[in-house]
């Protein structure tokens, strides 16, 4: 589903992914663990190509992002993302934050887009906040809509960076239930993440990244168990 | 009538006094001419304003383009109008540049002048104001697979216009006293008026006494609405 080749990144001189390469396959999901300016939240950028790579290729569902023929707004359709921030649009309530999107790009009609919104903010549990705007709402509850937002496009795809990061802990947990439903109906994932009991239990496969490249990978049991890498077992043990 | 009742009083020695200034009299009985000044000046103004905003959004959305070749002519359009003075701008148009391309009256000179003018500083305005709006916000709108336009035109201008309100009331007032300028050219705005008066009377502190009196209760004015729009903003 989705295939990253040779993918490289700098910002000025600084190097930031130096050669990444990995394939996931549809209703997989992977989690991204790694230290601070490992380049985790680059690369994730740069497979929906809000970052433009320096060289290499981004494949999603055999439509390659990075040749300058795609239609990137086409793609994005199909990749939803998470932002650590929620970036929500706090000058519309929180229906409107998801049907937005709809009515806009797919000229969706307003009641069937508030339909397919209400049907998704149902799911992230908040049908009872339709009118009520972004800063009235509580961190994990903005995180939901965030989600409800993303699939309001019906992506193929979802990336999350770091979605839990930013919440108070007693609120990780509601945003953390609702990614791991979505990962069960089957939605391919890729989640950078500090939550390694996430990363354990919902994750089918982590990689770990430090300085710009893709360290270890294997099954969650298989790199919180038996790191081979050096690297790898030191930064788990410090965040474990 | 007033003689009638005179009763020695103070204030009423006064009034009688001023009844019979010449000046007095100048500006009291040209108050049409003030009002008909004051009229075109607020409709210079506003409408300069109007096409100053459309120019204005246009020309920082150039300047903020990605594009060098599309960025230019938005730098080049919103320094020239910044960095030289008004007057000049308006003797420049008027006999310079206007008659080659049609044959304008003063008015719409003074129009045309002024909205490029308003528009050079409303875009920088407008700059700062999108600026303004949180980078996550294009970035949020952009992975939902919106174009450039329209993540502009439905997330960020939404977000921007709020920040852009109170200095865009500073223009606004600014621009009111600059459209003085055009008194040069004969558009018959409030300043023109008063020259002709003058020309005709030579009481100079009257007359330029009453001018600057009405600009300043057209200042006040709009900066009260700015306040206001100001306090309704906060609230919102
Ligand atoms: N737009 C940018 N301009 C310049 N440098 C950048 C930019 N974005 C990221 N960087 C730098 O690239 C490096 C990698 O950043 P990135 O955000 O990918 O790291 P990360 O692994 O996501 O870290 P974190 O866990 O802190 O989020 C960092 O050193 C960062 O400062
Ligand atoms: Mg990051």
């Amino acid at each position: 589903m989705i295939k990253v080749e040779n993918l490289y990144k700098s910002f000025g001189p600084l190097q930031v992914l130096k050669g990444i390469d990995c394939h996931i396959a549809a209703r997989e999901v992977v989690c991204i663990i790694g230290p601070s300016g490992s380049g985790k939240s680059t690369l994730l950028r740069c497979v929906n190509q809000l970052e433009k790579a320096d060289s290499g290729k981004v494949i999603i569902d055999g439509v390659e992002l990075t040749s300058p023929q795609t239609d990137i707004n086409k793609v994005r359709q199909q990749v939803g993302m998470v932002f650590q921030h929620f970036n929500l649009f706090p000058h519309r309530t929180t229906l409107e934050n998801v049907t937005m999107a709809p009515i806009i790009i797919k000229k969706m009609n307003k009641a069937e887009a508030g339909d397919i919104a209400h049907e998704l903010l149902r799911k992230v549990g908040l049908s009872d906040k339709d009118d009520v705007h972004p800063a009235q709402l509580s961190g994990g509850q903005k995180q939901r809509v965030a989600i409800a937002r993303a699939l309001a496009m019906q992506p193929k795809v979802m990336l999350f960076d770091e979605p839990t990061s930013a919440l108070d802990p007693e609120m990780v947990g509601e945003v953390l239930e609702v990614m791991k439903n979505l990962a069960q109906e089957g939605m391919t994932m890729m989640v950078v993440t500090h939550e390694m009991g996430f990363a354990k239990e919902v994750g089918h496969r982590v990689l770990f990244m430090d300085e710009g490249i893709i360290v270890e990978q294997g099954s969650p049991r298989q790199i919180f168990e038996n790191p081979v890498n050096s690297r790898t077992q030191s930064f788990l043990s410090k965040v474990l | 009538m007033l003689q009638c009742l005179d009763l020695n009083i103070f204030g009423l020695d006064i009034l009688q006094s001023l009844l019979a200034l010449n000046g007095f009299q100048v500006v009291s009985s040209n108050m049409g001419n003030f009002l008909r000044g004051t009229v075109l000046t607020l409709e210079i103004t506003a409408l300069s304003v109007a096409f100053g905003m459309v120019l204005g959004l246009i020309a920082a959305l150039l300047k903020m383009s990605r594009y060098k070749l599309v960025a230019l002519p938005g730098s080049i359009y919103i320094d020239f109008f910044r960095g030289t003075p008004l007057f000049v701008q308006i003797l420049l148009f008027y006999f310079g540049i206007l008659p080659l391309v049609f044959d304008a009256n003063s008015f719409q000179a003074a129009v045309i002048v002024c909205s490029l003018n308003s528009g050079a500083y409303i875009a920088e305005i407008v700059r700062a104001g999108i600026q303004a709006v949180d980078r996550g916000q294009m970035e949020a709108a952009r992975s939902l697979g919106m174009t450039n336009v329209q993540a502009m035109w439905h997330v960020i201008l939404p977000q921007a216009y709020k920040i852009v309100i109170p200095p865009m009331v500073n223009e606004f007032i600014a621009l009111l006293k600059d459209t003085s300028l055009v008194a040069i050219i004969g558009a018959e705005e409030l300043t023109h008026q008063g020259r002709i008066l003058y020309s005709v009377t030579y009481e100079a502190a009257w007359i330029w006494g009453a001018v600057a009196l009405i600009y300043l209760l057209l200042t006040r004015l709009l900066s009260m609405l700015g306040d206001y729009l100001e306090r309704r903003l906060a609230t919102e």
